[in-house]
């Protein structure tokens, strides 16, 4: 909703965050901005605080310092009905999924649905079915059980799960790890569609080179407990940071850049 | 920004501004939830001559989607004979939700007539209604059932059939624990005693203040349920009996043996099986490392080792509890207790109770294993085989009491 009609206004607002388990400080002094209609793409090491960011932009590691905003409201200082409104506005995809073991696939795609919109039982079908092919699955798996599918089908359940309110926002975590190459390049085209389509903003915390340069529009390098460069994917390469260069110029970085210019100059 | 106007929402905007203003909320707020109140996915239909015309207007998001569905879905047979066009160009905002019911209802009459279509669709909508093209197939939601009858039919036959094999499979895995345990202290070095005293301490000191309270608690009821009784036949003095043979025969180890079924038998389970769902168990195996050894012995090792020590606890406290209460109801001191406890209580009655406690912790240690073995995939089997774990054990404890007691009566002991 455009209320105030800004073009570039920012989905999430994260200022000086700091972040620890006990003594430990996974991230201190954070600053990262989220535009709407963006797909943003986190990388860094093993252990730099990929997930926990995320998780501090969800509400589920408060902050031991510094703001976080979405939607311009404060999760952590919201009241309870605040809350239940910024989450029917976002949508959460997990690493392994995380779908509900007791429920079918479309059982769980529709438990959204279900708790927040109370739609009639075959217009929620209808959703679920929708949400399910638009993941890349087969209508025959919503039937089945999380604890019958693959890694890589609990995946796209779970990206089903998070697309079901029509959220403005979704956060994945490592979305296209577990999946093989083919399903992650559909994914990249998912998302892309989506954001296109839908307007959707997307938070992506991801290993994949890949998908850093076929999806993403900027790329927020993690590293020394904060967010060290953030830009278009060209600009972060010519950063000048250790990590960012092995990162980028280690052979598989180099094979995902040389792809994505063939990709360029062969279609055009 | 709209002001509240005049109408028939005026009522509605009172309650909102007034819960509201209880709330304490910015006036921006109010006006946000009035434009939400006034926005809703809209059709007008209109029959021209052959052309059946729908227009959409409003927001068609999930959210409103609600109150036209089910009219929606007439209109394939409304529409009969006609030709459906759909016009979009007053829908001020779409997703999938609502391009999927667009999508749906213009398919539904597409297939008789081909001069349907959609029209006025904005370069944006239109993106959205091709995304949602290929993916309007249903899709099952969820196993049919047959019906009930037969279905508890087949529950029936099927727990038949369960039962019979979960015996044989108990039996078996008590067989594999016995050899496995034989194999062990044939090669004393394999026994891992870090692990079994990790779980002496989790299964048995930690459960000392839980098991003695109870049997504490337990000795107490019995001496004074036996001191009201017995009063009546002026023969008081036989509850310090009571209390001393109930507790040392049965009360002292039969607590014990519930409570740590219920506190370290579903423990088991549990650990055992969030690791079966987490893959270490297989991860062992791989690894050369056995898990029967490495998870199951110990356990099932530390439980009979540290049984009986709480049994004997139990027992005693049990006798404490009933000394204080024959003392405080009936004037009968402690001296007195324990002189008559120990003229009256020949000392195999204690035998009796503690001699059955390496066989219930037996039992309960591997049946919490076993049943933290048998879990797979998801959530709802752990909770499942946790429940099974305390159920069976209970009801095993139970059994063999029952037959040690018929033993201990037959042999006269």
């Amino acid at each position: 909703m455009t209320l105030g009609g800004q073009t570039a206004e920012n989905m999430i607002e994260v200022r000086g965050l700091k972040t620890q388990f006990d003594d430990v400080v996974i991230h201190e002094n954070l600053d990262l901005d989220v535009r709407k209609g963006e797909i943003i793409g986190v990388v860094g090491g093993s252990g730099s605080g990929k997930s926990v960011l995320m998780r501090a932009i969800i509400g589920l590691k408060r902050p031991s310092a510094g703001v976080v905003k979405i939607f311009g409201e404060d999760y952590y200082r919201a009241n309870e009905a605040e809350r239940r409104a910024i989450e029917q506005r976002w949508g959460v995809l997990f690493q392994g999924g995380a779908l509900f073991s007791s429920m079918t696939v479309a059982q769980n795609v529709m438990a959204p649905i279900n708790e927040h919109l109370h739609l009639p039982k075959l217009l929620t079908e209808d959703i679920a079915a929708l949400k399910i092919s638009m993941s890349g699955l087969s209508a025959d798996a919503g039937d089945k059980f999380p604890s019958e599918l693959s890694g890589g089908m609990n995946k796209r359940a779970g990206i089903a799960r998070a697309l079901a309110l029509d959220p403005e926002i979704v956060f994945l975590d490592e979305p296209t790890a577990g999946l093989d190459p083919i399903g992650a390049s559909n994914f990249d085209e998912l998302i892309v569609n989506l954001k296109e389509s839908l307007g959707l903003t997307v938070f992506m915390v991801t290993h994949d080179l890949d998908t850093l340069h076929a999806a993403c529009d900027r790329v927020a390098v993690l590293a020394e407990k904060r967010v060290i460069v953030c830009g278009p994917i060209e600009d972060v390469r010519n950063a000048d940071h250790p990590w960012i260069r092995e990162y980028f110029s280690g052979p598989r970085g180099r094979a995902a850049y040389a792809s994505t210019v063939a990709d360029k100059t062969g279609s055009g | 920004m709209r002001r509240s106007r005049p109408g028939k929402d005026q009522s509605i905007i009172l309650i909102y501004t007034i819960t509201l203003q209880a709330l304490r909320r910015p006036v921006e707020n109010v006006k946000k939830v009035i434009i939400m109140r006034e926005s809703a996915a809209k059709i007008d239909v209109d029959v021209d001559g052959s052309v059946f015309r729908l227009n959409a207007s409003g927001e068609w998001r999930a959210r409103y989607l609600g109150s036209i569905d089910a009219q929606l879905r007439h209109f394939s047979d409304e529409s009969m004979g006609y030709d459906l066009i759909i016009d979009v160009t007053d829908v001020e905002q779409m997703d999938t939700a609502g391009a999927m019911v667009i999508q749906r209802t213009f398919l539904s009459c597409e297939q008789r007539s081909g001069g349907s279509k959609i029209i006025g669709a904005s370069d944006l909508h239109a993106a959205l209604l091709a995304q949602v093209m290929p993916h309007l197939d249903p899709c099952a939601i969820e196993r049919e059932h047959p019906n009930a009858f037969l279905m508890m039919l087949n529950r029936l036959g099927r727990g038949t059939v369960n039962a019979y094999y979960a015996a044989l499979e108990i039996l078996s895995f008590i067989g594999f624990t016995l050899s496995k345990a034989f194999y062990v202290f044939s090669q004393p070095q394999r026994l891992r005693m870090k692990s079994i005293v990790h779980h002496m301490e989790e299964a048995g000191l930690d459960a000392v203040p839980i098991v003695g309270l109870m049997s504490f608690l337990i000795g107490a009821v019995v001496a004074f349920m036996g001191a009201k009784i017995l009063s009546q036949f002026n023969a008081e003095i036989f509850s310090v009996e009571l209390v001393g043979l109930a507790v040392l025969r049965e009360f002292g180890v039969l607590l014990a043996a519930i409570l740590i079924a219920g506190r370290s038998g579903s423990a088991y389970t549990a650990q055992i099986g969030s690791m079966k769902i987490r893959e270490e168990i297989d991860a062992m195996e791989t690894l050369g490392i056995d898990p029967m050894e490495v998870l199951v012995l110990p356990r099932v090792i530390a439980l009979v080792i540290v049984l009986p020590v709480l049994a004997f606890m139990a027992a005693m406290l049990g006798l404490i509890g009933g000394g204080l209460v024959t003392w405080l109801t009936m004037d009968i001191s402690p001296a007195l207790f324990l002189s008559r406890t120990k003229e009256m209580i020949e000392l195999n009655n204690f035998w009796v109770g503690i001699i059955k406690a390496p066989f219930f912790a037996f039992v309960i240690a591997v049946i919490g294993c076993f049943q933290g073995m048998q879990v797979e995939g998801s959530a709802e089997s752990l909770g499942k085989h946790t429940t099974l774990s305390v159920v069976q054990a209970l009801f095993l404890v139970i059994v063999i009491d029952a037959f040690f007691a018929m033993f201990f009566l037959e042999i006269d002991f």
